[in-house]
């Protein structure tokens, strides 16, 4: 069997058998670098979240062999085998680990009411309720049964969605679903049109 | 991308315009350097600045921002003037030997084809804009391309002005400079040679966009690359999944697949899909679109389930419409239309998924203004940005508004990031790449499909509860997934394939797909509710034999980097799009090391054939399937508004008037927005022409909270020659101040050989340009520093894409 790039890689890594791939042992000269950091992780095949080109990546997570521990990100590479990227990154790509463990991530659901000038912290259940009220609220307020020459629209324009570049293509039919075949709202759009 | 990242490597010439790939896709530039080391390939550069691609690049032309479609039509007249077209292929593949309307015709002093009405300073009547029909309802075609009248015949006298010397006037390069990049970019005009293009926003920012992309797709297709490896056209793409959103709809205009939405006018679903299903314009045309019907009823089954009967229309009546426009026509709710209905006070709530309009979109100053005037945002994310904290004293003050003034409330709702859920990107070469979940979002952040869920289903709790208006989709609505407050994307991921509901059989009544089978086939779907699926696109992704999307065999049987066995490609896992055209009239390959589809004498093999499988190549079949005419289009009748061929026009705002027909310099199509904030400068006091871009080592407006990122891009600056800085006595990291007649912005001058002033229209004009990176809220030195506080709301008037780039400004020391 042909050994794929990544084997290549991950063999070259584990000493000894690197030997039966290139003929001789370059192991030892980084293993003792490699297996240190990335030795006992766990692999995950992931796609870089930035431009289109979208190469693969492997987010190497730790601790989640152990009880009461959750794992943590702690390191990203390219993925060796795919075709496009051949486990190489760019510039922004290596610092992907820092676009998921950033003491800047949001953790938590935050509210700014009317006229003020501040977040406050507010929970999940009292915002998807809110949320929902005033989306109801504008539905039932604007909707648009008819235009004025009698012809059906169910249509709902005094509300938007924007989203989805950022975001798989499931959240992006759930969205054109729920929003658009569900309450009948016309404005959406996203990053392709800008 | 009509072919993809890996296939560029099969290439004998580059064009990089309209993008900076070794910048911007630094990893996908790789292949450009691999066919350039292994083949000998030729990178030409044409771009405003001399940049990473040009440094790397055989021949560089630098251009004006704005008048790239100038450049391309010169090349389009290079091409025939010289012979150097691919005539076997433009007479099999095009519709050059079409006949076109008698009425026609374009004006040349005037700038204006006809159909123009001088009072109201617009087209009026489009009609001939389009073929000479004969009796039998399909187009006239002269086969020898003699006619005068010929699509061929009128694009030759159609393009014969851009002369080197008239491109030269406008671009502002030299003559010569362009002759020798035009010898070697129409090198490709043969069998033995492919050639690519790759662009990206430098070619869909500006009041002419679509015409732009248009005159790249006419050269393609005179030189005989499209359809082939190492050919296309190939836009890159600036976003993980910006394909994959316009793939399933995301945009006012198109359901999932492409289907145009459905309209005011179509009150019937008999209606609505007479509109979506085009009829042949050729004896010999597939006319694929035919199908959309089938494809249609079964979105419908997806979106409403059970509740979708052949009674009820399927469904249809549950399903919004397009409500027209008071002037003609249907209402515009695209991007900057949105932000102006928004400023009016037309619009009470909104969400936003990880977008941020008051940094990305055009004009920041009136998105602010327009945000202010909503009762509520919702907006998901998963740093704090500049949307979300529009009500902050600093970002207000932009639009001179205070927080207390400010009434909407606001919700920035902590959502997961990529490597926190699951499912598919679609590249910019078509693959549909799934992506496993590594970790757990942090804190109390939440998946995105658990946000739309537990939205959906509170609302709809209310509606069940309490009424309201019409409630029959929310209620009607087909939420099957097992976990309905937070879909399993396995699950959307199957429904956007689709499966049977009933046994399919085909016309001999043999069962082709039984009860509960996932579709494998696009044919398979069927208009009488028996089938169901998202996006018909995605059909083949996830079939019975599993989820196609999660493949990673890295065998490559033909050589060319086609991978078919790496994830999908849509559609029905197509490498190379339009691949029949890779073959000649008799199914041979144009060159033989370089096999696109091939005849073997019962079949096509290769790359899944863009093509009826088994339609002998003699039988005459058209090669482009989704057609009506089952040829490319070189003219493009009536799909465009401001005419059927592709002319210069300057930006709205320009340093001269247009040397072609001065009265009409600017596209006569676009249609400004009237707020105070959208004004345009004039030449006098804003001399400058301006551009903005991206840098490598910053993604968009995220990585601004990356430390190594902003370590590596620390500040935002304005890169000028060396000539403008002596001008207006400013040195290297000075403080400079960008004015437009919107807005201002301020950074450090970054004083480069990298730009150079032009003569243009006889007369010196300079170009500066700025990166877009920065903003209000991030790490380091970001001092409200957004691009997008100068851009004008100017929108190309089919795209509806803003003119981010060659808009005018002033350029002063702080």
């Amino acid at each position: 069997m042909q050994p794929t790039r990544r084997d290549f890689l991950r063999l070259s890594t584990l000493g000894g058998t690197a030997v039966s791939v290139l003929g001789f042992d370059l192991g030892p000269a980084y293993a003792a670098v490699r297996e240190l950091k990335i030795a006992r992780t766990t692999e995950t095949r992931s796609t870089c979240p930035y431009c289109s080109v979208s190469c693969g990546v492997i987010i190497h997570t730790l601790g989640d062999k152990s009880r009461n521990v959750k794992p943590v990100v702690v390191h990203i590479e390219g993925d060796a085998d795919h075709p496009i990227n051949q486990g190489t990154l760019c510039p922004k790509g290596v610092t992907l680990k820092q676009n998921i463990v950033n003491d800047r991530r949001l953790t938590t659901v935050k509210y700014r009411a009317p006229g003020s000038s501040a977040w406050e912290e507010k929970s999940w259940d009292w915002a998807i309720d809110r949320i929902a009220r005033l989306v109801k609220q504008t539905r039932d307020e604007r909707f648009i049964g008819r235009d004025a020459s009698g012809r059906d629209l169910n249509a709902l324009t005094a509300m938007g969605v924007i989203g989805g570049c950022t975001d798989t293509n499931e959240i992006n039919y759930l969205l054109v679903k729920a929003f658009r075949a569900g309450l009948g709202v016309i404005p959406i759009e996203q990053q392709s049109r800008i | 991308m009509t072919n993809g990242w890996t296939d560029i490597r099969n290439t004998d010439v580059v064009l990089a315009m309209g993008g900076n790939p070794a910048e911007n896709h630094p990893v996908g530039f790789r292949f450009v350097m691999e066919a350039k080391r292994n083949r000998n390939a030729k990178l030409v550069c044409v771009d405003p600045r001399f940049n990473r691609t040009a440094a790397v690049a055989d021949r560089f032309v630098q251009i004006r921002a704005g008048t790239d479609i100038a450049f391309l039509a010169g090349l389009i007249h290079h091409t025939l003037e010289n012979n150097r077209y691919h005539e076997e292929y433009v007479r099999l593949f095009t519709n050059a030997q079409f006949l076109v309307n008698e009425r026609y015709a374009f004006d040349e002093t005037r700038g204006v084809f006809s159909g123009w009405d001088d009072q109201q300073k617009r087209y009026t009547d489009t009609s001939s804009w389009s073929y000479d029909i004969g009796p039998d309802g399909f187009a006239r075609v002269d086969p020898t391309l003699q006619d005068p009248r010929t699509v061929f015949q009128v694009m030759k006298r159609f393009y014969a002005r851009y002369t080197p010397e008239m491109v030269s006037s406008i671009c502002g390069c030299s003559a010569e400079d362009f002759t020798k990049a035009a010898d070697l970019i129409t090198s490709t005009g043969t069998a033995d040679r492919a050639g690519t293009m790759m662009y990206a926003l430098g070619w869909t920012h500006h009041s002419q966009s679509v015409q732009l992309i248009h005159t790249a797709a006419m050269l393609q297709l005179l030189l005989g690359n499209i359809g082939r490896p190492g050919g296309g056209l190939n836009a890159l793409r600036g976003h993980a999944n910006i394909q994959g959103g316009t793939d399933c709809g995301m945009a006012y205009h198109n359901l999932p697949g492409y289907i145009a939405v459905p309209k005011a006018d179509h009150q019937t679903l008999d209606t609505f899909l007479k509109s979506i299903t085009p009829k042949p314009l050729r004896p010999q045309s597939t006319n694929f679109q035919s199908n959309y019907d089938k494809f249609a009823v079964s979105q419908l089954k997806a979106y409403y389930g059970t509740n979708a009967t052949k009674e009820n229309e399927f469904g249809y009546r549950l399903h919004p419409r397009l409500p027209a426009a008071d002037g003609g026509g249907y209402q515009n709710w695209s991007w900057a239309y949105i932000f102006d209905h928004m400023y009016r006070g037309e619009m009470d709530g909104f969400f936003s998924f990880g977008m941020n309009p008051v940094s990305n979109g055009p004009n920041s100053r009136k998105a602010i203004g327009a945000l202010a005037k909503l009762k509520w945002l919702v907006v998901a994310e998963n740093f704090e940005q500049e949307t979300a904290a529009f009500w902050r004293p600093d970002i207000l003050a932009v639009s001179d508004l205070k927080p207390e003034d400010v009434k909407t409330e606001v919700f920035m709702l902590p959502a997961a990031n990529f490597a926190e859920k699951d499912g598919t990107f679609v590249n910019s070469a078509r693959w549909l790449q799934w992506k496993w979940k590594a970790v757990d979002p942090p804190g109390e952040a939440k998946p995105d499909q658990e946000i739309i869920g537990r939205i959906f289903l509170r609302v709809r709790e209310l509606y069940q509860q309490d009424g309201g208006a019409y409630p029959d989709p929310i209620l009607n609505l087909n939420w099957w997934y097992s976990n309905p407050a937070s879909p399993s994307l396995d699950e959307v991921c199957r429904e956007l394939n689709g499966w049977a509901l009933e046994d399919v059989k085909d016309a001999t009544g043999a069962v082709v797909v039984r009860r509960g089978q996932q579709l494998s086939r696009f044919l398979d779907t069927r208009g009488d509710g028996s089938t169901l699926s998202g996006n018909w696109l995605y059909i083949g992704s996830y079939t019975d034999a599993g989820n196609m999307t999660m493949r990673r065999s890295t065998a490559d049987p033909s050589g060319l980097g086609r991978y078919p066995e790496w994830t999908f490609s849509w559609p029905a896992n197509r490498r190379v799009l339009y691949n029949r055209a890779s073959a000649d009239a008799q199914g041979r390959p144009w060159d033989a090391s370089r096999t696109g589809i091939a005849w073997n004498g019962q079949r096509w093999v290769g790359d899944t054939p863009d093509y009826t499988v088994d339609s002998a190549p003699d039988a005459g079949l058209g090669a482009f399937i989704m057609l009506p005419e089952g040829v490319a289009r070189l003219f493009v009748p009536g799909q465009f508004v401001e005419g059927p061929w592709s002319e210069h026009y300057e930006p709205m705002e320009s340093p001269i008037a247009n040397p072609l027909h001065p009265e009409q310099s600017s596209n006569p199509a676009v249609r400004q927005f009237m707020t105070k904030h959208d004004v345009l400068g004039t030449a006098e006091e804003f001399p400058i022409v301006c551009t903005t871009y991206r840098l490598t080592e910053h993604f968009h407006y995220w990585t601004k909270n990356n430390p190594y990122s902003v370590q590596l891009q620390p500040e935002f600056f304005v890169e000028m020659s060396e000539e403008l800085a002596r001008e207006k006595s400013i040195a290297n990291g000075d403080r400079v101040r960008v004015k437009s007649a919107r807005g201002e912005i301020e950074g450090l001058a970054r004083v480069t050989k990298r730009m150079k002033p032009m003569q243009v229209g006889g007369r010196t004009v300079h170009q500066i340009g700025f990166p877009i990176h920065w903003g209000f809220l991030g790490r380091g030195a970001q001092r409200g520093s957004m691009a997008n506080l100068v851009t004008p709301t100017i929108v190309d008037p089919n795209s509806y894409a803003p003119e981010y780039k060659g808009f005018l400004v002033s350029l002063e020391k702080v």
